[in-house]
């Protein structure tokens, strides 16, 4: 395994940057993750209106795996409509799942395609997936419009 | 210093072309050839259903179950062989503890009595406890060094204390608990005390006399022994008025529709088909720490701390946890990469073969007192040399460089 496609700058950046990382005005859904074997945690806020995710941030403490994956999930599902959102999520599992592995089925990923080779270490798969799951976990409660 | 893996097959049969540096013992440690051997050759020579045949084989397993045994509990010096329970490890160990002598022993306006600093196996129960009998569980603070004032012992080991129970080493620590103090004021207001010894018997010598504890539990992984087998040494009379743990098979006297008798000590807290391979290496362990000697494994790993500790204080971007006298630690170092998340830290180490542990240690209360979500550990054995501490540390010197810092 060569580290250099994992800690990639894609990775090392939004795992520190702040940008998408503090709270938002009038979230419509907060919901928290945790990844039992680590004890990271975040929280994620999201603002839906008329069926779009208007805005979205993520709080919380963790490897800069599961930091740099949330950032990154933001930064695509932010402005979305929900159902687009909810198939980027289940892109995005398939390939940390190794189930799709084609480059162009996975272009609408965009960054989080950084991700990829997660799936080849089983460890960190579920610091990959922390904010994705709790995506999945929001739409799963019915978001409801703003 | 000792220059013993070439007697734990692991190292050489791991990789064809990868060295390990393992510094988890902590969490198990590796075997030595004669243990494993003692597995097999049970199996091979000996396996039977011990306690219950009347055939050469089945006194064969009973009698490599009871000499096991006797051979525990001359080595922590126990006055009788049915002091030593056989469990599947130390969390079993304090489950019983838990379910025999605090379910039915305590009750509410009673206090359990724990460290802040003890491992979810010697915590979790307690809840349980707490919980179902309105018993309160109150915790002792360490200072940041990991250890306990005076003071702090006086205040808390009071009337309705009915059971102290707390870490011989702490597996994040290291620090050794002030035991003789504790079990002096506990045993003036007619508490129990019980000690989890996971972590110390590796690396010290453990006499149940001389610590006047009234429990102890230990893993037999941790000390070279196999998995799936682990003791809980309790004082005789104390043992004798507890009620079973587990119940079924093995554990009985005398069985009729609605009542039964139970099995005298120790069967009467060993139901079932008991590990009986595992018990035949734990033999074989206490074999192999006795002909190594504990005097040689205690200045083996004193020097290798010493090492450790004066390498990694050298590291400007490294933070410890706990004290950094390396007399006062035991087997483990906790720390942290600045600025980087254990689970990296691990896994930058991991790609060079360096073993280490990186999480919350089964201790999330310490970790919230110390003000972490997780850290790094390394913890070593016998078979770790100066080497191993040279490889972790150039490992660790790019660990900041990968994670995009600028040194």
């Amino acid at each position: 395994m060569n580290l250099n496609n994992i800690y990639t700058e894609i990775i090392t950046e939004h795992s520190r940057s702040k940008h998408n990382r503090h709270h938002i005005e009038n979230p419509t859904e907060v919901t928290n993750g945790i990844n039992p074997s680590c004890g990271d945690e975040l929280t994620l806020e999201i603002r839906v209106k008329d069926d779009i995710i208007e805005d979205a941030s993520f709080v919380g403490d963790g490897c800069a795996i599961s930091m740099a994956s949330a950032s990154i999930m933001i930064d695509l599902i932010k402005g979305k409509p929900v159902e687009e959102a909810r198939e980027l999520a289940k892109l995005f599992m398939d390939m940390i799942h190794g189930k799709v592995t084609d480059d162009e089925a996975l272009e609408p990923l965009e960054d989080a395609i950084a991700l990829k080779d997660i799936s080849h270490m089983p460890a960190r798969v579920k610091c990959a997936v922390l904010s994705w799951h709790t995506l999945e976990e929001t739409q799963k409660k019915q978001l409801i419009p703003g | 210093m000792l220059t013993i893996s070439d007697q734990f097959p692991l190292f050489k049969e791991y990789s064809a072309d990868k060295v390990l540096t393992y510094l988890d013992s902590a969490a198990t440690a590796q075997k030595p050839l004669s243990v494993i051997q003692a597995e097999e050759q049970y199996y091979r020579q000996s396996n039977a259903n011990p306690n219950r045949g009347i055939y050469e084989l089945d006194l064969r397993a009973t009698e490599i179950h009871e000499t096991a045994r006797q051979k525990v509990a001359n080595f922590i010096g126990a006055e009788f062989p049915e002091e030593i329970i056989f469990t599947q490890n130390t969390t079993e160990a304090f489950n019983l503890l838990a379910y025999s002598y605090g379910m039915p022993f305590l009750k509410e306006g009673n206090t359990i009595l724990i460290t802040v600093m003890e491992h979810h196996s010697n915590l979790i129960p307690w809840q349980r406890v707490a919980k179902a009998t309105g018993a309160k569980l109150v915790y002792l603070y360490p200072d940041e060094n990991g250890h306990f004032s005076d003071e702090e012992l006086q205040s808390k080991i009071c009337d309705g204390v009915k059971l102290v129970s707390v870490h011989h080493v702490s597996n994040v620590m290291g620090t050794l608990s002030p035991i003789a103090k504790i079990t002096e004021l506990a045993h003036q207001i007619g508490a129990v005390v019980a000690l989890d010894s996971a972590q110390s018997i590796p690396h010290m010598p453990i006499n149940v006399k001389e610590l006047d504890v009234d429990f102890i539990a230990f893993s037999g992984h941790k000390m070279y022994g196999p998995m799936g087998i682990g003791v809980l040494y309790g004082k005789k009379e104390l043992l004798e008025k507890m009620p079973p743990f587990m119940s079924g098979g093995d554990m009985i006297d005398f069985v009729s529709e609605q009542e039964s008798t139970y099995a005298p000590l120790p069967r009467k807290f060993e139901s079932g088909t008991r590990n009986v391979g595992a018990a035949a290496g734990l033999s074989a362990a206490i074999d192999y720490m006795q002909d190594l000697g504990y005097d040689k494994i205690t200045a083996h790993e004193e020097e290798l701390m010493v090492y450790a500790m004066n390498r990694l204080t050298k590291l400007p971007f490294i933070t410890i946890y706990g004290t950094k006298n390396p007399k006062e630690r035991f087997g483990v170092i906790s720390f942290n990469v600045n600025e980087v998340h254990p689970h990296d830290t691990a896994t930058i180490l991991g790609n060079d073969e360096v073993a280490i542990r990186a999480g919350h240690h089964c201790a999330q209360p310490l970790m919230r007192f110390l003000h972490l979500t997780a850290c790094c550990r390394l913890s070593f054995g016998v078979y770790n040399t100066t080497k191993d501490i040279d490889t972790l540390v150039e490992s660790l010197k790019t660990v900041r460089r990968i994670m995009g810092f600028e040194s």
